[in-house]
């Protein structure tokens, strides 16, 4: 039930963001991440924004790896 | 479309990956414990278990809100539906728990007047376009749900709403953690920690886990890769005999989480003991509305009887919330007990235990 789903804000009306995922739109309550702005992604649980998502994180995570695939797949064809 | 999210899933990654699993795993036996129910369908759905070696043993612990409510609650929601003028509003999941002798759903044909609600601000509207009627919330859910519903609870106050409550049952995952290790009956060597109950909580909840009981604890993101480096980061911390928390979720778990989702959820809740099924009472393990909300405390409102819940008899739901048994393990496992007709709560909702074996085991 804890499920959240990162989507991407399109607009904001006061405390409420229209956000989407995939070509849906859903509404998602600020009231708990009030500082958004427009073309930020969002975690959106029940309803409401519970995070700002951090796609630097996300990239660098991603990068970490793909380094490391690459640097090990090198080596194995240097051996 | 974000790029990134299909790169969770990205093969390669995925199997380099499992490569390193392979060749970094110890020869002794590992048990790591997942306590959220995303994490459960996940593991289940991407097929997770079978791409590990066979010595690694993912257990699925009291991690579904819906699962660990106990039949009380529910027989009580059943009462309060029967009340003259009542609606009982609810995430969609909990109408077709059994209590001891019927469910909401079941009790539909009886009359009664139950929603569902994607978000509690779904109940406050029902509330609102209904003045004549006593709206009822069925507050379950962690960390991560409570904040949303005390977001509702402070907004009916705020606008002196007279109509509507919350009946609560919500629950916080670390105290219930350590009841697990406390009661001896499994050996883990490692918690997949929930990802976003910790965005809320931050980081620093599982320290004690991590300290006093000498267990590693990573919080993981729920796609492919993320529960497969957090399996790697497992097996990297038993190898170097190193007990801490580590954030694998970090684009989206900040190390304090979020301190307003806190602040208004410790306005509205305060600590209590709480009843889970399958683990008893649990001191300090839920929250309920303080005095200053009482008047949107269900419990405060209505005089709410209690009488003793009634198990399905043969339902080893409890056994299978603390990682001790197996759904096959249940004589009414996919024969008596289905999604069709579940007879206990871990068959209902879709994250719980059963119904994800019903469904990717099979």
């Amino acid at each position: 039930m804890c499920l959240a789903i990162p989507m991407k804000v399109i607009r904001i009306n006061g405390n409420e963001a229209i956000a989407e995922v995939g070509g849906v739109q859903y509404h998602a309550n600020l009231t708990l991440i009030p500082d958004i702005k427009i073309g930020e992604y969002i975690i959106v649980h029940a309803g409401f924004a519970i995070e700002r998502l951090d796609e630097e994180a996300a990239l660098e995570t991603l990068q970490i790896w793909q380094e490391v695939a690459e640097f090990s797949q090198r080596k194995s064809k240097l051996r | 479309m974000l790029q990134y999210i299909d790169q969770f899933r990205n093969l390669e990654l995925v199997e380099f990956i499992v490569n390193k699993i392979h060749q970094e795993c110890p020869r002794q036996n590992l048990k790591f414990m997942e306590v959220c129910g995303g994490h459960t369908i996940a593991i289940f759905k991407f097929g997770i278990q079978k791409l590990i070696p066979d010595s690694i043993q993912l257990i699925s612990g009291p991690g579904c809100p819906v699962c660990v409510t106990e039949i009380e609650f529910i027989d009580q929601s059943i009462a309060l539906a029967h009340l003259p003028d009542v609606i009982i509003t609810t995430f969609g999941d909990m109408v077709r728990v059994p209590g001891s002798k019927t469910s909401l759903q079941k009790e539909r044909g009886a009359g009664i007047d139950v929603r569902i609600c994607y978000s509690v601000m779904d109940a406050l509207k029902i509330a609102k376009e209904n003045p004549q009627k006593e709206v009822v919330f069925l507050g379950i859910g962690f960390e991560t749900t409570a904040p949303t519903v005390a977001t509702a609870v402070k907004t009916a106050s705020d606008q002196s709403m007279r109509n509507f409550s919350v009946l609560s049952a919500h629950k916080t995952m670390p105290n219930a953690m350590q009841a697990l290790l406390d009661s001896g009956e499994i050996g883990l060597n490692g918690f997949i920690c929930p990802g976003h109950v910790s965005v809320i909580t931050g980081i620093h909840i599982y320290d004690f886990i991590a300290e006093k009981y000498r267990i590693p604890c990573v919080i993981s993101g729920f796609e492919p890769l993320d529960i497969l480096e957090t399996i790697l980061m497992l097996i990297r911390l038993v190898n170097d005999g190193i007990s801490k928390v580590e954030n694998q979720y970090t684009r989206s778990v900040k190390e304090n989480g979020n301190p307003k989702a806190r602040e208004i959820m410790l306005e509205v809740f305060e600590e209590s003991d709480s009843h889970w099924r399958g683990l008893g009472i649990i001191p300090g393990s839920g929250l309920q509305i303080k005095n200053k909300y009482r008047d949107f405390d269900t419990r405060y409102k209505f005089k709410i009887t209690r009488e003793p819940a009634i198990e399905y008899p043969g339902c080893i739901c409890g056994d299978i919330l603390r990682g001790v048994k197996n759904p096959v393990d249940c004589a009414l496992f996919s024969k008596i007990c289905n999604p069709e007709d579940p007879k206990g709560a871990c068959m209902v909702s879709s994250e719980g235990t059963c119904a994800t074996w019903f469904k990717y085991r099979k």
